[in-house]
């Protein structure tokens, strides 16, 4: 499951976190290191942020990489540690690599299917030192389900979250909202209930790899997200106490830009399967990448002298309306990887950005979205699944 | 005070998820919990310290904190801790 998760939050008590100031004045630690530990994965999600090319991935770090790789991280601050895909669980090294984590002193998030687990293995890496298991589901219906995944995962997703409720861990499940599934959230929801779930993520699909390129087929409209958010605050008043319900609104239809990765090589590295290091895991598909690998420099190399890392570190690099803008200290000009896919130029402003030049463009795409939703199913334009066939067409791999 | 969550025989733990440690590269103590990170003041870090090493009432970690503090008055800024963190879900009552 190759999804991501929150930055570090700020709250009493705390000594102060991430603002502006500080990302200008010095480079900062690698907070949170995410481990895309194989392409391998048995679903075939449209929505998956993992890149269209990933079929021509072949070599993955050994174990002895990969530990190296933690090292170093957590010796230079990260504590965050996300095991992730593909789907992690197709390494056949992750207990093992989870024990030494855990001795390093990382909190480790694994961020599954489910599929491929089962109740030995929940209790296994949890006595090796696992500290969460995000289980991800497609919706909450096991027709759409299994359609969505393009597999019968269903009951298997099920019986897994029970186990790890069963095991002491903090049970997160996650829900990758779009067009076909959002009218569903109140069933979502209540299956989560059901699961006695302690955190819910209501994750808006984002769309990079895969999922821009099916966003026409999967771009929620206007309408459903105002009924989905009024769901959502309704369960989240509901559930106050007991289950802590994420909604977030699709940046497509905001004003402002999220605030990416939390700024460029700021928090957040990501090693991709083959060892390259990267600013946030969408990151590959942008022009003018060196890529390095962990192969051959130093995490610290990495992060702090490579091209890649520092081309939109700061507020240097920045264009207007994002250079004399006040808020480019809180978004920092928004996402770079959408800046490209919907303008050709990096280092432009978000377009989700209503100041920007190029907001029309998300407007547009979402006139799209609208057209393509109201033909009837069999003129839709139909989903293209990830897999290593579609990867290999599209890319002429 | 103790019109609030917590009573002196409440005994609040560290919530579900939640991990207490020391992070040299912060230079302070800090909760890690799924996907985040909360960086600890000293006197956040003094109660939550014991409230991870050991199950005990809120008035024995007070009295505790007074052995440590040369007594001094901190019943209420305990207390006022103790619910924020609770309202901020980073510890639960037994």
């Amino acid at each position: 499951m190759a999804t991501t998760g929150s930055e570090n939050n700020k709250a009493p008590g705390s000594t102060g976190g991430a603002n502006g100031m500080n990302v200008r004045d010095a480079i900062r630690q690698p907070l949170w290191l995410l481990a895309e530990l194989t392409y391998s994965c048995p679903l075939q999600c449209p929505y998956c942020s993992n890149p269209m090319d990933f079929a021509a991935v072949k070599s993955e770090l050994t174990t002895e990489q990969w530990l190296s790789v933690f090292r170093q991280a957590r010796e230079m601050g990260a504590t965050q540690l996300g095991l992730s895909g593909g789907e992690p669980l197709a390494r056949p090294d992750l207990i093992e690599l989870i024990r030494e984590a855990r001795k390093m002193g990382f909190y480790i998030n694994l961020i599954t299917s489910g599929v491929g687990l089962n109740a030995d293995k929940v209790a296994e890496f949890k006595e090796a030192g696992l500290d969460h298991i995000q289980v991800s589901f497609q919706a909450s219906s096991e027709d759409l389900n299994n359609l969505i995944a393009g597999t019968d995962a269903f009951q298997h997703k099920i019986e897994m979250a029970r186990a790890v409720k069963a095991n002491g861990y903090p049970m997160v499940l996650c829900f990758v909202t779009h067009r076909q599934n959002i009218d569903q959230i109140d069933e979502i929801l209540d299956l989560a209930i059901n699961l006695e779930a302690d955190y819910v993520e209501l994750a808006t699909t984002q769309y990079y790899g895969w999922a821009m390129h099916n966003r026409d087929q999967l771009l929620p409209l206007k309408e459903q997200l105002e009924r989905a958010e009024a769901i959502a605050h309704r369960y989240q008043d509901e559930q106050k106490g007991n289950m802590k319900i994420y909604y977030v609104v699709p940046d497509y239809y905001e004003d402002r830009p999220k605030a990416c990765m939390n700024g460029w090589g700021n928090v957040f590295l990501t090693v991709a399967p083959d060892g390259t290091a990267l600013p946030c895991h969408a990151a590959r598909e942008l022009p003018g990448m060196q890529l390095p690998n962990v192969r051959d420099l130093s995490i610290r190399e990495i992060w702090e002298g490579s091209n890649d890392f520092n081309r939109f570190r700061g507020f240097d690099w920045m264009q207007e309306p994002c250079r004399s803008c006040d808020e480019r200290f809180k978004d920092f000009g928004g996402c770079r990887c959408q800046a490209y896919m919907l303008t050709g130029d990096p280092a432009k402003t978000d377009p989700v950005c209503s100041k920007s030049p190029d907001h029309h463009l998300i407007l547009e795409a979402i006139e799209r979205g609208r057209m393509e939703a109201a033909k009837p199913a069999e003129k839709a334009k139909p989903l293209v699944f990830r897999n290593p066939k579609n990867s290999k067409e599209i890319c002429g791999l | 005070m103790s019109d609030g969550i917590f009573k002196p025989d409440s005994i609040p733990m560290l919530a579900l998820g939640y991990r207490f440690q020391w992070e040299p590269a912060q230079d302070c103590h800090v909760l890690l919990y799924p996907e985040g990170m909360v960086k600890l003041n000293g006197p956040a870090a003094e109660i939550l310290k014991r409230i991870n090493d050991k199950q005990q009432t809120v008035a024995e970690l007070i009295a505790e904190l007074k052995v440590a503090f040369n007594g001094a008055d901190l019943d209420d800024d305990v207390y006022q801790f103790l619910e924020e963190a609770y309202g901020n879900d980073w510890i639960r009552k037994q």
